[in-house]
C-alpha cells in the first residue's frame, strides 16, 4: 500500500522534527481569484492546506471564519468554484495536500457520491465535516477512503473514552483534536500542557495516527504545542484577509508574512 | 414511510434519530455529543420519573395555569355560515403563549442536571420570554438570543426578558431574524456546554430538542382532548384542528393525542407563512415544497437554495419567520396525515381583523395565520364539522407591527 500525501508529509515534518503547519482558508475569500493566489503564495510556509467551503449557516465558526465565509458567498463562490480553486492549485503544487472543510447540507445537496467523485477528480487528499460526527459519518468515511480521501475525524475534549477509541479505530491517516470547547477563532482559554495532556492520551491509543491540533491557535500560542504532529491556524489567518481589505493593503503578501511568521515559531 | 399506532410520535426514530429514515437526526459538532448524549439520558431517565412527572404536573397547573380555555367562537361561525369555528386559548397560559410549556421543562431538566447557567433561542420573543420567567422561577441565570432586526419588531416581549433579568444576547449576522439566533445560541452552548444548557425554542434542531419540546407541548392536545369529551360527550365525528406552523412546536402540542385518529375523522392542518403577497420569499417549507436540508443539526425540509445555501425567509410573523421547520411536520407531511398550507401576510392581517371584530379574543400574528385558513375553509364545511384553531400567543407583542399596518390604536 502507498502511504496518502498526507501520511508522506507528516513523515517529512517528523524527519525536521517539527510540527506540520495546517493553514485554513475560505475559498473565494475575498474573490475567487485572491483565494487560489493566497493559496498558492502561502503554501511555501504551510505543509498541508485546508481550504474551507462556505455556508452560510455555519454552527461552529466563531466570528472571523464567518466573516470570511459571507464575504465569500457574497462574491459569488459556487462548489464548482471551490473545486476548481482546489484543482487548480493541485496543478502547480502536486505534493501540497489539499483538505476541503465545510458542514454537511453543501455536501448533501451537491450529492454524497458526486462529491467524493468530485474531490478525487479535483485531487483534493482529505475532508473534514463539521457537523457530521461519528458514527453517522461511518458510511460516508469508508466511501472516501475507497477513493483515497482521507475523512478526518474531529475529536474534542468532551468526547468520551468510548467514543474515542471508535473515532480512533475507524479513523484514517489523520485525526483533528479541538483544543478547547470553542467555536474556530476563541482566545485559548486552556493551558497548553492541559492540551497536550489530552492530545498525548489520544496518541497513545494509536501511535500512527497523525493527530492535529487546531482551535485558538495563533502567533502567540504556536510555539507553546510544538510537540503536536500538526497545528492548524484558521481564524488569525481570516482576521488578517479581513483587516488586509479594510487597510486596503496587499492581502497576499500580509497573509503570507503571518504564515511565514508562524512557520518560524515552530521550526 | 408510514406511522406506528400508540407510540408518541417524538418516539418513532431510529437509533440515530431520524424520522421516517430521513428527517432529524443530530449533525451537530463533536464537542456537542457529549452533551447532547448527557441530556438524552437524563430526559429519558426523567419522563419515566414519577416524581418528576409530578412536579411537571404541578407547576403545568399551579404555575402556567393549565387546563386553558377552548371556547366557541359564535359570532364569526354565525357570520361565516358553515363549519363551527372553536378556539384553543393557549395565549391563556402564564405569559401569553405556549412557549411556557417547553420553557417550564427545560428549566426542570437544567435544574435536575444541576446546571445554573442556561441559554436559548428567540424569533417572535416569545420563548426568550418564556425561559427568562422560568429562569426567574427557577433561580437560573439566563440568557437569550435573538436576532436584531427581531428585537426591533418584538419590543414589548425584550421588555419582558430583561425585566425577568435575562441579559439578550443581539444577532446581528446573517439575516438577524430567528435563523441566526439559533445559530448563534447553538455556538454558544458549544464554548459553555460543561456548566450551561441550552434550551431550543421549538421542535426544531439535534433530535432531544425535538423530543424535550414535543414532550412539553402534548400537555395542550391532553387537554383537548379531555375538553372535546367533555364538551360533545365524545370526541366528534369531523374535526379539523388547525395550527399555524413555524417550527412547528404549537401544532405538534396541538395534535399530539389526535395523530392515531383516522384523517377523514380529525384532518390536521398547519398553516405557514407565506410571507408578503409581493414578495418571492417565505417561510413555508412545507407548503412551498423546499428541498430537505440540513440546518441547525437536524435534516427537514428547509428553505435555500441550490447549493445548499440557508435561504432568507420574509413573514410579518416572526415567530413563523424560520427557514426550517420540525422534522416531525415533515414526517407528518409525507405519510400525508397532516396537510400543509400557507397564509401571506395581509391574509393574516385580514384574518386578525376579522377576529378581533367578531371576538373576545387577540390572537398574535402566528395564530391569525391558522385562523386565516379556519376563515377560507369554514363556509364550505357543514355545520357538524368542528373546526378547532390554536390561538396560542396574545397580540400584545405586535402592537407596533398592528398599529403600523392597522392604522388604529388596538
Amino acid at each position: 500500500m502507498s502511504f496518502s500525501l498526507i501520511s508522506q508529509t507528516f513523515n517529512k515534518t517528523k524527519k525536521e522534527s517539527r510540527p506540520a503547519l495546517l493553514t485554513y482558508t475560505v475559498a473565494g475569500d475575498s474573490t475567487k481569484k485572491k483565494s487560489l493566489e493566497i493559496l498558492n503564495s502561502i503554501s511555501k510556509y504551510a505543509d498541508i492546506c485546508e481550504l474551507g467551503f462556505p455556508h452560510n449557516t455555519p454552527i461552529a465558526d466563531g466570528g472571523q471564519i464567518q466573516t470570511s465565509a459571507y464575504r465569500a458567498i457574497k462574491n459569488g463562490i459556487k462548489i464548482n468554484d471551490v473545486f476548481s480553486i482546489a484543482s487548480q492549485f493541485k496543478k502547480s503544487k502536486k505534493d501540497k495536500p489539499i483538505i476541503l472543510m465545510g458542514y454537511y447540507n453543501m455536501i448533501y445537496q451537491y450529492n454524497e457520491n458526486k462529491f467524493i467523485n468530485k474531490c478525487k477528480k479535483s485531487k483534493v487528499d482529505g475532508l473534514i465535516v463539521v457537523d457530521f460526527p461519528y458514527p453517522e459519518n461511518k458510511f460516508f468515511a469508508s466511501k472516501c477512503k475507497k477513493k483515497g480521501i482521507n475523512f478526518i475525524q474531529l475529536i474534542s475534549p468532551t468526547t468520551s473514552r468510548e467514543r474515542l477509541k471508535g473515532i480512533i479505530k475507524d479513523s484514517h491517516d489523520m485525526v483533528y483534536y479541538i483544543s478547547m470547547l470553542s467555536t474556530t477563532g476563541g482566545k485559548l482559554k486552556v493551558a497548553p500542557r492541559k492540551i497536550l495532556e489530552n492530545y498525548n492520551k489520544i496518541k497513545l491509543l494509536d501511535k500512527n495516527k497523525k493527530i492535529v491540533i487546531g482551535f485558538g491557535i495563533t502567533e502567540k500560542t504556536i510555539k507553546s504545542l510544538n510537540k503536536a504532529d500538526g497545528l492548524v491556524v484558521g481564524s488569525a489567518i481570516c482576521k488578517e484577509i479581513t483587516s488586509s481589505i479594510n487597510k486596503r493593503q496587499n492581502i497576499v503578501t500580509n497573509v503570507t508574512n503571518i504564515v511565514k511568521k508562524l512557520k518560524n515559531k515552530i521550526r | 414511510m408510514k406511522l406506528k399506532k400508540n407510540i408518541p410520535l417524538i418516539d418513532q426514530h431510529d437509533k440515530y434519530g431520524f424520522w421516517g429514515g430521513k428527517f432529524g437526526g443530530s449533525f451537530i459538532p463533536e464537542t456537542l455529543k457529549k452533551p447532547v448524549e448527557d441530556l438524552t439520558k437524563e430526559f429519558q431517565k426523567l419522563r419515566k420519573n414519577k416524581k418528576f412527572i409530578k412536579k411537571r404536573d404541578y407547576y403545568f397547573k399551579n404555575y402556567i395555569g393549565s387546563p386553558t380555555s377552548l371556547i366557541k367562537l359564535e359570532n364569526l361561525s354565525n357570520y361565516l355560515e358553515g363549519a363551527q369555528i372553536w378556539a384553543k386559548v393557549v395565549s391563556e397560559a402564564n405569559g401569553g403563549a405556549h412557549k411556557i410549556y417547553n420553557a417550564t421543562v427545560h428549566a426542570l431538566i437544567c435544574k435536575a442536571m444541576g446546571k445554573k447557567y442556561i441559554v436559548g433561542d428567540t424569533g417572535a420573543g416569545y420563548a426568550g420570554k418564556m425561559l427568562s420567567m422560568a429562569a426567574k422561577k427557577f433561580g437560573l441565570k439566563c440568557k437569550i438570543f435573538m436576532g436584531a432586526k427581531d428585537i426591533k419588531r418584538q419590543k414589548p416581549n425584550c421588555d419582558a426578558m430583561r425585566k425577568n433579568g435575562a441579559e439578550i444576547v443581539p444577532v446581528f449576522s446573517g439575516s438577524q431574524t430567528l435563523v441566526d439566533a439559533v445559530s448563534e445560541c447553538m455556538r454558544y452552548w458549544v464554548s459553555n456546554c460543561d456548566n450551561t444548557h441550552m434550551c431550543v425554542g421549538s421542535t426544531v434542531g439535534p433530535n432531544i430538542f425535538v423530543k424535550i419540546c414535543g414532550w412539553s407541548t402534548a400537555q395542550i392536545s391532553r387537554e383537548l382532548k379531555f375538553q372535546l369529551r367533555k364538551e360533545f360527550n365524545k370526541i366528534p365525528k369531523k374535526i379539523k384542528l388547525i395550527n399555524c406552523v413555524g417550527g412547528g412546536s404549537s401544532a405538534y402540542g396541538f395534535w399530539s393525542e389526535f395523530i392515531d385518529y383516522n384523517k377523514k375523522q380529525i384532518e390536521l392542518v398547519g398553516v405557514e407563512a407565506g410571507g408578503p403577497n409581493k414578495s418571492k420569499l417565505h417561510a413555508a417549507p412545507l407548503s412551498k415544497n423546499s428541498k430537505i436540508g440540513i440546518l441547525h443539526g437536524a435534516a427537514s425540509y428547509v428553505c435555500q437554495n441550490k447549493e445548499g445555501q440557508i435561504q432568507e425567509t420574509e413573514s410579518i410573523s416572526a415567530g413563523l419567520d424560520y427557514p426550517g421547520v420540525s422534522p416531525i411536520h415533515c414526517f407528518l407531511k409525507d405519510t400525508k396525515r397532516a396537510r400543509y398550507t400557507y397564509a401571506t401576510d395581509e391574509e393574516a392581517l385580514n384574518a386578525y381583523k376579522m377576529i378581533t371584530k367578531f371576538e373576545k379574543l387577540n390572537p398574535s400574528l402566528e395564530p391569525s395565520h391558522a385562523f386565516a385558513e379556519a376563515i377560507k375553509i369554514a363556509p364550505k364545511l357543514s355545520k357538524d364539522t368542528i373546526i378547532i384553531v390554536n390561538s396560542c400567543g396574545d397580540a400584545k407583542k405586535d402592537r407596533d407591527i398592528l398599529k403600523e399596518r392597522l392604522g388604529k390604536k388596538r
